[in-house]
């Protein structure tokens, strides 16, 4: 404990481009980053799958597959396959993201498509019934619907991702992760320490935020906490069917 | 006008639940579909909208062919209420009934104060407007989704099982309100439902299904209970038919009997001598309206509300032979309370004279 103290309470850890204040901004960009790409990956498919019903047991496998994929064993392999191909710094960063991504996916996925799920039939059988099309069903009813777990998806890859984005040190990115390699590498267990713990630090903030703009953006028409937790094993379970 | 003729429905696996249904709903009445389970009166209904698309026949709606017509078109120029509601979760009770002039492109500003308007008109108080439908009783729940339907006033009416998912007291009321409604606003209902009684009270024309989605009669309510024609109909309109039909058959000039009436709050020693020896006599309100039964023997002091006999049913002059033989059966004196329309008491009458009017009545027809 008075390792990580010496090591945070140190001024000049803080400056320069790896120090704590640059790494930090570093680690959330990565996170950023992934998040959107992901996002803008999974929340459209999973809405057309819950909207259409179509694909989804194709999906479902998909996505099964990607989560038993070990993590390590990808970025190696991605470093590998990707790394030659790519100029430069983005060599390393490129694969990093790749599977960042592959990982941040899956919950995305299937809080959207289950949230969509969600929906009660009755509603929707009431929203067609009084002639809004399918996409004013998709955006006014079932989207705003489905929000609930689409954040719950989020966050859960958020913090699987701030997590994560740490072993991606080792092929030598940026972020947070560096403290625990470099720590580590001149036995410095004040420096690992305290990487770890603000990666812990990041990862409660960014959940608060998404937690503010989940206050801010979903119906207080829908489920209280205690539901949408209940619903957020629901998307578990929808998974491993 | 809506008018089926000759409608199918197979289903892709198979299934027949519209086996041939020709039908007339008329202008500005109310026309139920009523059978057991499972004889199709759903599928029937979502023809008409198009949810669902008939195999054979055609649909016309005021001699328009539906099949020829935007399915969403259509389906924005007629209400419809489904089973339980179907509320919009994340919207207030507000802005779900304001969806379908939205959609249509009332600005929204308009479109919520027509909404107030609405609410009010099927009995919601204005502070349920800002709630959401979670936080509300399944009978409220069932008034904002006749609102949301009616809220773009739509000619055309399409309702199924409304009332079903509140309890019979509950039912109750929003029938009441939605036959006042309608005798407000006129529209073109077709209503569905499995209970007889409901059917009776609502319909102007009941059309009774039987499995298989065929027609098995169809009448106005009190054809349908002095005539059914077969032991299916019979059947399914249960019990007590020849009771049930008096309610559809006009109190004709009954003989009013005098009564000895006494005002609430009149002393033990004035309601015995009014009552001279009479077992029971009737207690009215200053506008008199009768309150109840009261026994002047059995009186402390005073005639207060605490020691009438409220048992008795009150039939209006204007009501049917039903609630007068309902009112004299009921009451404890065995002398039915007959109001005239503005509910002031103008006599009574006792069950046997009820019974030689439907005698004179069924004679004259
Ligand atoms: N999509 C479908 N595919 C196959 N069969 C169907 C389908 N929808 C309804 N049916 C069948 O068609 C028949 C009529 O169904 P429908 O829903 O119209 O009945 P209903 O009269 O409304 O019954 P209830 O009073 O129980 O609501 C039933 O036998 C039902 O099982
Ligand atoms: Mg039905």
């Amino acid at each position: 404990m008075n390792l990580v103290w010496t090591w945070l309470s140190e001024p000049s850890h803080y400056l320069g481009s790896d120090g704590i204040l640059a790494r930090s901004w570093q680690h959330l960009g990565y996170m950023v980053l992934t998040l959107l790409i992901a996002a803008t990956v999974a929340i459209p498919l999973g809405l057309w799958i819950g909207h259409t019903g179509r694909g989804r047991i194709v999906v479902v496998n998909a996505v099964n597959g990607m989560r038993s994929l070990p993590t390590l064993g990808l970025l190696f392999i991605a470093v590998l396959l990707m790394g030659p191909r790519i100029p430069g710094d983005l060599a390393f960063l490129a694969p990093s993201i790749f599977v960042l991504v592959v990982l941040a996916v899956p919950p995305i996925l299937a809080g959207t498509y289950s949230g969509v799920d969600e929906v009660d039939p009755a509603a929707r059988d009431a929203a067609r019934g009084m002639g809004m099309t399918s996409w004013q069903v998709l955006f006014g009813v079932e989207l705003p619907g489905a929000l609930p777990l689409i954040f719950s998806g989020l966050r859960s890859a958020a913090l699987q991702v701030v997590a994560t984005a740490t072993i991606a040190a080792t092929v030598s990115i940026g972020g947070l992760g560096r403290f625990l390699i470099d720590g580590l590498a001149v036995r410095d267990y004040g420096q690992m320490a305290g990487g770890a713990l603000l990666v812990g630090v990041l990862a409660l903030l960014l959940d608060g935020a998404f937690s503010l703009v989940q206050r801010l953006s979903v119906s207080p028409g829908l489920s209280a906490p205690e539901a949408s937790s209940r619903n957020n094993q629901d998307s578990t379970a929808t998974i491993t069917t | 006008m809506i008018v089926l003729e000759d409608v199918q429905k197979r289903f892709p696996d198979g299934t027949v639940a519209v086996g041939g249904l020709s039908l007339t709903a008329p202008d500005g009445r109310i026309t139920v579909l009523v059978g057991p389970s499972g004889c199709g009166k759903t599928t029937s209904l979502r023809m008409i909208n198009r949810m669902i698309e008939p195999t054979g026949g055609s649909i016309t709606v005021n001699g328009q062919d539906v099949a020829a017509m935007n399915p969403n078109e259509l389906r924005r120029g007629m209400g419809y209420v489904i089973q339980h509601a179907g509320l919009f979760p994340h919207r207030s009770v507000i802005d779900n009934v304001a969806t379908v002039p939205v959609l249509l492109g009332t600005k929204k500003s308009v479109a919520r104060r027509q909404a107030m308007e609405l609410l009010e008109r099927v009995g919601l108080e204005p502070a349920l407007a800002q709630r959401y439908p979670n936080q509300l009783s399944g009978g409220q729940q069932q008034r904002v989704g006749v609102a949301r339907a009616l809220a773009a006033d739509p000619p055309v009416m399409l309702m199924d099982e409304p009332f079903s998912a509140v309890d019979p007291v509950v039912r109750e009321q929003l029938q009441d309100e939605f036959l006042r409604l309608q005798s407000e606003l006129g529209k073109t209902i077709v209503f569905v439902t499995h209970d007889i009684d409901e059917a009776i009270k609502l319909g102007d024309q009941v059309a009774v299904l039987r499995v298989g989605g065929t027609l098995a009669q169809v009448a106005s309510p009190a054809d349908l209970l002095a005539d059914p024609v077969d032991d299916f109909v019979a059947d399914f309109l249960g019990k007590d038919r020849g009771y049930r039909g008096l309610g559809f058959q006009a109190t004709p000039q009954l003989p009013l009997r005098e009564e000895v009436t006494v005002p609430i709050g009149s002393s033990k020693e004035q309601a015995l001598r009014l009552a001279a020896g009479q077992r029971w006599i009737l207690a009215l309100d200053d506008q008199r309206r009768p309150l109840g039964w009261v026994e002047p023997e059995h009186l402390r002091d005073e005639v207060v509300p605490t020691m009438l006999h409220r048992g008795g049913t009150v039939a209006s002059t204007e009501g049917s032979l039903r609630n007068a033989l309902d009112a004299a059966l009921s009451s404890p004196s065995r002398r039915g309370v007959i109001v005239d329309a503005a509910g002031r008491f103008v006599g009574t009458v006792v069950a046997a004279e009820v019974l030689s009017a439907v005698e004179v009545a069924r004679a004259d027809s």
